[in-house]
């Protein structure tokens, strides 16, 4: 077998993980084809407000008479798209802390890790709230604001590997043959690294999702694109008389948060299988 | 008190004064990206502005000096808790905070008291029946919870207890007009408290019963237990005296690192539900994109967390003695 078989391998065996990729393979599906299929505009009204779910639309329509699939489907790109970018922003960032931290040591690992420790104590949302409401809301201020606040957690945790690795006799052996440092750090150790990382920037797109659902459901959102938390911000002066308005996207948001998750866990041991219990 | 602990305390009390210095940094640096300054912001208010009468705010307010030295008069009067006006309310922005502050706090106390006593009964719930049918019902409701976004719960518990059963009230911290002193007040309160902290604290009874039962499984296979149970002490005993007590510490770590996670959601979970404390404040200001107050919010809100990371650390250094000698 090679290496990509015995991953495949493991993985399956997590049966609650083979399900989340394909829910979630589901999801990216609707994402990309989704909107040219249900060729929709979510801004327009193209129908009475309040039209019952099965009425005339599939989900029927919102306060202002939009429709909800369409909605749904827009706002699955918007998800998906700031959850995986702000993650690999913040990935990168956070390796690049970590590992100059962690492979270095010393005056610059405190410094680093002091830097990483005073993110930690600020409150991540406020500070995402505040990021978005300075720079005005669209994909590249969301984007970075959620970047900005997740970054820490990565950091730790790639210092800790090159903590773990540098030292080691092939690390030691590249030294002795005159290899610069960046390429030690880039080429040897960050692979060797990155199983745990893996994992841990993908649970980070479910945190992700979840803070641009809460973002965009205070209003900060890209006025431009529908997004799910959107919806809900928007349904929400209507719970009385159309729950549903506000339950759909919430499920979308549950659904999606939730298959990301049992992946990353399902990523977790097939990349990690020492780690398993 | 031992020595040893003194000097943990001391040294632990000196760490905060660079982090609060690099808080108010942070703050100071985006006050300088928000777009135009305070004296833009009168002179548009005042709606007839020259750019000389701009310029002559600007020398009132210090702004036409070196940034550093702004800096330094920033800091100073940080120290005396001046935090600048919030342009559109006409009020200092520390008596809006101050005056907001208890009833996010309350929120925050309640949601962690729910969250960790649920969690912690949950997790050892789950550990002692490993395998069967209520410990993956268990899991599977944690992982869930875990997925779900807080103030869309906490819309759909109003649908359900607030709307179709009408047991629970929607929103608001007392009963409007009802004037109640005294017991009735804290009863009336406290009843509001309900749908709001369940809300908050769901998210973490998720994350604590995940993280108690993985606890308490290892502590399980730890050789003391065995001793235990060689010794013919009960199934219950050992779970609640032996196990328990060791299984607790990770809980309680993360219980205080996400004291900050917490105030998040607070904010979203207190503007679903009308609470008025903080998370209410940072949705009209940015309703009246009151930057001035958003920045004063995230400060102190700030501080709040790390004064309370403080805190665990020094209970946690009276609970764990071997803290102080790492």
């Amino acid at each position: 077998m090679n290496r990509l078989q015995i991953f495949w391998f493991r993985f399956r065996r997590n049966r609650a993980a083979t399900v989340g990729v394909v829910v979630l393979f589901a999801i990216i599906l609707m994402a990309m084809f989704g909107p040219l299929i249900y060729a929709i505009d979510p801004f327009e009204m193209v129908g009475r407000p309040f039209t019952l779910p099965l009425d005339r639309f599939p989900l029927g329509t919102d306060v202002a008479g939009r429709d909800i699939l369409a909605g749904l489907v827009h706002g699955a790109r918007v998800s998906l798209l700031i959850g995986v970018l702000s993650s690999l922003t913040a990935t990168i960032i956070g390796v690049t802390f970590g590992a100059i931290a962690g492979y270095y040591g010393g005056r610059i690992d405190d410094l680093l890790m002091r830097t990483t420790e005073f993110f930690l104590c600020i409150p991540s949302f406020v500070l995402a709230v505040v990021l978005v409401a300075i720079f005005q809301p669209d994909v590249v201020t969301i984007t970075i604001a959620i970047a900005v606040v997740s970054w820490p957690s990565v950091a730790r945790l790639a210092r800790g590997e090159f903590i773990a690795h540098r030292d080691r006799e092939y690390v030691q052996g590249c030294r002795a043959i005159g290899m610069p440092d960046w390429e030690i750090i880039v080429l040897q150790i960050l692979p060797n690294a990155l199983p745990p990382i893996i994992v841990v920037s993908s649970l980070m797109v479910a945190t992700a999702i979840l803070t641009e659902s809460g973002l965009s459901f205070l209003g900060l959102s890209d006025p431009n694109l529908v997004s799910w938390g959107y919806m809900i911000g928007v349904a929400r002066t209507v719970l009385r008389t159309a729950w549903w308005m506000a339950a759909i996207p919430g499920v979308m948001i549950l659904v999606t948060v939730l298959a990301i998750n049992l992946v990353g866990e399902g990523l977790n041991d097939a990349l990690n299988p020492k780690l398993r219990k | 008190m031992k020595k040893s602990t003194v000097t943990f305390i001391i040294r632990r009390l000196l760490q905060v004064i660079p982090v609060v210095i690099a808080i108010a940094s942070l703050n100071f640096l985006l006050l300088h990206m928000t777009p135009g300054d305070a004296a833009d912001i009168i002179a548009g208010q005042m709606g007839h502005a020259t750019v000389e009468f701009t310029q002559q705010l600007r020398q009132e307010f210090g702004l036409d000096k070196p940034l550093y030295e702004q800096f330094f008069i920033y800091l100073g009067k940080l120290l005396t808790f001046d935090l600048g006006m919030s342009h559109l309310q006409q009020t200092p922005v520390i008596d809006l905070i101050v005056g907001r502050l208890p009833a996010t706090l309350i929120l925050m106390v309640s949601a962690i008291v729910i969250s960790v006593a649920v969690g912690i009964a949950l997790g050892i719930g789950a550990a002692r029946r490993q395998g069967t049918l209520a410990d993956s019902l268990i899991s599977v409701l944690a992982l869930v919870v875990y997925a779900t976004p807080a103030f869309w719960l906490g819309l759909m518990l109003i649908v359900l207890f607030s709307i179709v059963f009408d047991i629970l009230p929607s929103g608001g911290m007392t009963q409007i007009g009802a004037g109640f002193t005294g017991l009735d007040y804290i009863l009336d309160v406290a009843w509001h408290l309900v749908l709001p902290a369940t809300t908050l604290g769901l998210f973490y009874v998720a994350i604590y019963t995940r993280l108690m039962r993985a606890s308490m499984l290892e502590v399980y296979s730890l050789d003391f237990i065995v001793t235990a149970r060689a010794k013919g002490l009960s199934e219950g005993k050992i779970a609640w005296t032996h196990t328990m007590r060791n299984a607790l510490l990770p809980v309680v770590t993360l219980a205080g690192v996400q004291i900050g996670h917490l105030l998040g959601g607070s904010i979203l979970v207190e503007t679903v539900f009308s609470w008025p404390g903080l998370g209410r404040l940072v949705f009209d200001a940015l309703l009246q994109r009151d930057l001035n107050l958003l920045l004063g919010i995230l400060f102190i809100s700030s501080v709040v967390v790390v004064v309370a990371n403080l805190l665990v650390d020094l209970l946690y250094s009276v609970l764990d003695p071997r803290i102080v000698h790492k």
